[in-house]
């Protein structure tokens, strides 16, 4: 059986950021495996260790910079990465669904998978999109926001996280693909021997050609136009002075609103 | 801009609350045009008569199965699409409506823009969004129609119940071998001992505490607050604390008189779960968090130093 697990590396934004133009600048950012992949990642491996002969292969779209990021997926386990990157990719501010999903399943194509996970979603562009629209190109079915999964031999049974504490159970039909939810699992830190193992395996840089597409493929309807900061709606009241004066005026607050009252 | 096609959330019986406010973004979106609702599953006629609301031209019912089957929904979709040729298919941004719009739009060749928080359509359509956790907000200028667009619930006012629209019963053609998924339950999570829901006073811990041991702290202020503990999700996804103190979307919704969110960023999840409290407080190190546009009182400062504090003052 074949697993295939998009990883995404996701930039995280530190509290004081700049933006330049349509994109935070660089020096505010610090690069990251997305979240929800790093469950996806783990389920993934999870499978691979209760099962004979599993391969779980780890497929990104991304530049040179995301195999240090991609190499952290290999020391949990995976056994070996596909990066795409283009030069067509470089000036793009959004890469949308569609684009994505072209890539991905051009991929999808070349290792033929049983199972594909994906995060819920990317913790930058959170369109929460790429899993689903993945599954409906490859003929695949699938369930999104998966916070449990039991591979039969046809079908799975999974919970969906629906909302307001209610878990949907369903039967889905296998090949598939899963949407992972946080919390599904407990992703492994990785061991001092899966880092020295994953130097060896396998990130294959794989370019837009390779997989019988072009720079057309990045092509979209939706253009990134502005990026600002939210205005505060805030009428906070903030207090200052060190941790004894602030606790101090916080207890107050607390205590007119009938905190503690016997 | 051109007719929207609006297809409602419903679950068990009930239509969700974003299918109110769907209804009224989807009568911005269409300006001058025709606003058109469709439900599909469960008991239509009955969700129609709720769906009769100020700005709806007409309401299509498509009568098969209960509960919401992505399969189902889709192929629905698909046909409404062909027969009504709206601009814009709208969708709710809830977790089953992201289980079927990216196949819908994959389906249909259609551009797809999720989570939207606000439209202007001045001038073509441009859908705002945020990014990175709710820290900056972006305009997405969409160059194409039809579009499929995706709404964040609790963005819109609800629309008001008004009466007129056409009800439509849509004779829909389901290829049932295209339909390979079952739902066969659903069931509450997050029951036991403790009723965060029931509780005056919430402690409520988020990522900012760091490590497990220390949520000890976090007990303490509870017990010197005479309060009752809950967390954000990242608590929560580390086994840390159980489900049932979980604050938000997936969890409980929460009316305390005083919550006090230690640590916690406020993510849009999250403020979903607790933003009807009576007082707010917050304790963060990030003066730019969410949690303080909504917070009535507020610390921007350790908590590893203001929380022992707090202790104290109460002692």
């Amino acid at each position: 059986m074949k697993i295939l697990v998009t990883v995404k590396e996701v930039a995280e934004v530190e509290d004081d950021f700049e933006i330049d133009g349509t994109s935070i600048s660089e020096s505010s950012l610090e690069y990251d495996l997305n979240e929800w992949d790093d469950y996806a990642v783990e389920a993934a491996v999870q499978i691979a260790e209760a099962g004979d002969d599993v391969e779980v292969v780890a497929v990104t779209i991304g530049p040179e910079r995301s195999e240090e990021t991609i190499r952290m997926a290999l020391a949990k386990g995976v056994d070996r990465a596909v990066r795409v990157w283009d030069d067509a990719f470089e000036d793009v501010d959004l890469l949308d669904v569609e684009s994505k999903t072209d890539v991905l399943a051009a991929v999808a194509a070349e290792e033929d998978p049983d199972l594909v996970l994906t995060g819920v979603q990317a913790a930058d562009d959170s369109f929460g999109a790429t899993g689903v629209s993945l599954a409906d190109e490859l003929g695949f079915e699938w369930a999104a926001v998966v916070n449990d999964l039991e591979l039969g031999e046809d079908t799975a049974s999974v919970r969906r996280e629906l909302e307001g504490g209610v878990e949907e159970l369903t039967e889905v039909e296998l090949p598939a693909v899963f949407t992972i939810q946080t919390g599904i699992n407990e992703p492994r830190y990785a061991s001092l021997r899966g880092i020295r193992q994953a130097q060896r395996k396998e990130i294959a840089a794989t370019g837009l050609g390779d997989l019988g597409l072009d720079a057309s493929v990045v092509e979209s309807d939706l253009r990134l136009t502005e990026m600002y900061e939210p205005e505060s709606e805030s009428d906070v009241t903030l207090f200052e002075g060190d941790a004894e004066a602030t606790a101090a005026e916080l207890a107050t607050v607390l205590r007119e609103k009938g905190v503690g009252a016997e | 801009m051109s007719d929207v096609l609006a297809v409602v959330d419903h679950r068990r019986g009930s239509l969700r609350d974003v299918s109110y406010e769907l209804v009224t973004a989807g009568r911005e979106l269409a300006g001058g045009d025709e606003l058109h609702v469709a439900v599909v599953s469960g008991d239509v006629d009955r969700f129609a008569e709720k769906l009769d609301l100020d700005g709806v031209d007409a309401i299509h019912t498509v009568d098969y199965g209960e509960e919401f089957n992505h399969d189902v929904y889709l192929q629905a979709v698909e046909q409404l699409y062909a027969d009504l040729e709206p601009g814009v298919v709208l969708l709710p941004n809830s977790v089953n409506g992201l289980d079927y719009a990216p196949a819908v739009a994959n389906s249909l060749s259609l551009p797809l823009v999720t989570d939207a928080i606000a439209f202007d359509t001045d001038d073509g359509l441009d859908v705002t969004r945020e990014m990175y956790g709710s820290k900056v907000e972006t305009t997405i200028e969409v160059d194409a129609e039809p579009v499929v667009v995706t709404v964040r619930g609790g963005e819109w006012p609800a629309a008001e119940a008004n009466g007129g629209a056409d009800v439509v019963p849509f004779d829909v053609d389901i290829d049932e071998s295209a339909v390979r998924s079952t739902v066969t339950g659903f069931e509450e999570v997050g029951g036991g001992d403790v009723d965060i829901t029931d509780a005056d006073v919430l402690v409520s811990v988020g990522r900012g505490i760091g490590e497990e041991e220390n949520l000890d702290l976090v007990f303490d202020l509870a017990e010197a607050l005479d309060a009752t503990v809950s967390s954000s999700r990242p608590i929560v996804d580390n086994g840390w604390l159980p489900k049932n103190r979980q604050v938000g979307q997936s969890g409980k919704v929460v009316t305390p008189d005083v919550y006090l969110a230690i640590g916690i960023s406020g993510a849009v999840q999250h403020v979903a779960g607790m933003k009807g409290a009576e007082t707010i407080v917050a304790i963060n190190t990030d003066p730019n968090a969410p949690i303080f546009d909504i917070a009535d009182y507020g610390v921007v400062d350790d908590l590893f130093d203001v929380v022992p504090a707090l202790i104290e003052a109460f002692e």
